[in-house]
């Protein structure tokens, strides 16, 4: 046999291979597939469960209802209210965690023994659990004796109650997402904007050009890409946060910080609403569907490109 | 871009020095409040010189809890263990699961595979409660429930689509010419895979399956709905743990750093493949 048969003849081309070779990579991906499987059937099962009249309490009305369930929701003031927090909660950490992690980035570019030592010490925060972050935090603006409760009495600010009082909540929350995702962003634009190659800066630097020109016509444009993964990715995240919310308020005070997940656990455990449960989490699956699809289809090209340059 | 100017340079050092404090303070605080006595933490003004105590990890260690309404039986450390084995076995199943898997994807070119890949990637960005909700309802129709089994396959949503994404892209980035002249040496695909290729890919793996542990140790919504106190890892005894000891803020602050030192430790040993994973290999660091 030459060496060329015997290349062809191997699994490793993946063509004309020998009967057990074909078959080797659906051995080998097996039992990935039935994780795939045993995923995809309870994603159905909800699916099912949202088109239905479903009350663990009252299980002898349980019926196909077809859409009721997000009809229902048309009218419901508690259903805007939730899809009016989530997309703000999400919309201020993303914004506010890019500028900062930009920022940051920015900061620490020359890859100097410094730099990088604080560059580390910064991804602390965001291997730290969240809903231990957020016990964290309780425990910082805790009224009777909070650090933060004491620095900002400092400042003449005696009443403030942080993620207890309806009109500090989401700030709290907020400030909570930015200490733990902020190193996220910032770790991600680091590694972009030292990957990006020196010529075109040293050719602004020679001629002279302004520094914010330089920032806003070259810099920004070529971490592009590592913006729009880094921002895609909170984003996803941001609009199903569930561990802070929960740890901190329970989605509380009142129905101030009812995000689509905490909504959609206490429908289901507090009020045994399986199908409406269901409902609400199939049109948060919509949502981030609809952004993950921007997503996926930019990040390919990104990791196309990292692994040509490898 | 270089800001040699002076002005420029106590800029960037001020802003700088804010960061840390911001990033940093909250680790330091908690980590000297679980040094202190529930008597000095609520002293006001707060005091940096304090006489410290090993009594918040003590009474967690032993279990024994005193509060006001008297002595609490409190097994944090059982919460450590439960974090430790569940992360564990879930990290070990999603690497015997994956690692072949990723490797089929990165040498063949099949449509079940893109699929397959596919698919989990997606269900990383899905709301994890559309699966947990239905999943609680069939785990206790076929008695997985509150089991440790039960929890470990659930991990798999988490640490099989990262360590089938980083470690395909190291497969990927290894030449096949080496295996093939394995082969042409008479060695089988299997030799050509666990003496060539798995130890090439080493390092991608190594670093998957540590970060996989990391996001496995520190997730919470998956063992609230599916694990009852006696199966329950750190984060979600820690909160039950808030709510059992009320004001014990101590010994609060002292569970806080015994369910985050082992992370971070971790993370700080991994850290040069955190970029890779947290961008499941989209980002090279």
């Amino acid at each position: 046999m030459s060496i060329l048969q015997l290349l062809h003849t191997s699994p490793l081309t993946g063509r004309k291979a020998r009967p057990r070779g074909r078959w080797l990579p659906y051995l080998l991906s097996l039992p990935a597939l039935l994780v795939c499987i045993a995923i995809l059937v309870p994603f159905v099962t909800a699916a099912a469960y949202s088109l239905q009249r479903y009350r663990l309490n009252l299980p002898y009305l349980r019926g196909f209802i077809g859409v009721d369930n997000y009809i229902d929701f048309l009218s419901d003031p508690a259903f805007w209210n939730t899809l009016r927090i989530s997309l703000v909660y999400t919309a201020l950490t993303v914004i506010l965690e890019l500028l900062l992690g930009l920022g940051i980035a920015l900061l620490l570019r020359r890859p100097t023994r410094f730099h990088n030592a604080v560059s580390i010490v910064l991804l602390l925060p965001l291997m730290t659990a969240p809903a231990i972050a957020a016990l964290m935090w309780k425990l910082m603006t805790n009224p009777g004796f909070g650090i933060l409760s004491y620095l900002v009495s400092l400042f003449g600010v005696t009443d403030f109650k942080w993620a207890s009082d309806p009109s500090s909540a989401l700030f709290t929350v907020v400030l909570v997402d930015i200490w733990v995702y902020t190193p996220f962003i910032m770790i991600l634009l680091l590694a972009g904007l030292r990957s990006l190659p020196r010529q075109p800066f040293e050719a602004a630097a020679l001629d002279g050009v302004p520094a914010s020109f330089v920032f806003f016509r070259i810099t920004l444009p070529m971490l592009a890409p590592y913006i729009i993964t880094a921002s895609l990715f909170r984003l996803l995240d941001s609009i199903q946060q569930f561990d802070i919310i929960y740890a901190m308020t329970q989605g509380g005070p009142g129905d101030r910080l009812m995000v689509f997940q905490v909504q959609a656990y206490l429908e289901f455990f507090q009020y045994t609403n399986v199908g409406r449960s269901a409902a609400l989490l199939m049109i948060l699956w919509l949502i981030t569907n609809i952004l993950s699809n921007i997503f996926i289809r930019n990040w390919l090209r990104l990791r196309a490109r990292a692994h040509g340059q490898a | 871009m270089e800001h040699s100017s002076l002005a420029g340079r106590i800029f960037r050092g001020i802003a700088l020095a804010l960061v840390l404090v911001f990033f940093m303070f909250p680790i330091v605080w908690i980590f000297l409040m679980s040094f202190q006595t529930n008597e000095q933490i609520l002293r006001i003004p707060p005091r940096l010189v304090f006489e410290p105590t090993l009594g918040n990890y003590a009474a967690l260690i032993s279990g024994q809890l005193r509060t006001t309404a008297g002595n609490l039986e409190i097994s944090f450390v059982h919460n450590l263990w439960n974090s430790f084995a569940l992360s564990s076995a879930a990290v070990v199943l999603a690497l015997l699961l994956g690692v072949p898997a990723a490797y089929a994807f990165a040498r063949f070119k099949f449509k079940l595979g893109e699929t397959i890949a596919f698919t989990l990637l997606s269900f990383r960005f899905a709301p994890p409660l559309l699966v947990l909700l239905p999943l609680s309802l069939y785990y206790q129709d076929i008695g997985l429930n509150d089991t440790y089994f039960g929890i470990v396959w659930v991990y798999q949503l988490i640490a099989l689509p990262l360590i089938l994404w980083i470690v395909r892209g190291y497969f990927e980035d290894i030449s096949p010419d080496i295996e093939h002249a394995y082969r042409l040496a008479g060695h089988s695909w299997r030799e050509a895979f666990t003496r060539i290729a798995v130890p090439l890919a080493g390092p991608g793996i190594a670093a998957a399956g540590l970060l996989s542990f990391i996001f496995c140790w520190n997730n919470f919504v998956f063992a609230l709905i599916l694990a009852s106190a006696d199966k329950q890892p750190v984060t979600v005894g820690a909160l039950a743990f808030v709510t059992a000891s009320g004001i014990q803020y101590g010994q609060i602050a002292a569970a806080i750093v015994l369910s985050v030192t082992p992370t971070l430790l971790l993370a700080l040993y991994a850290q040069r493949y955190l970029v890779e994973g947290l961008s499941l290999g989209a980002v090279k660091g």
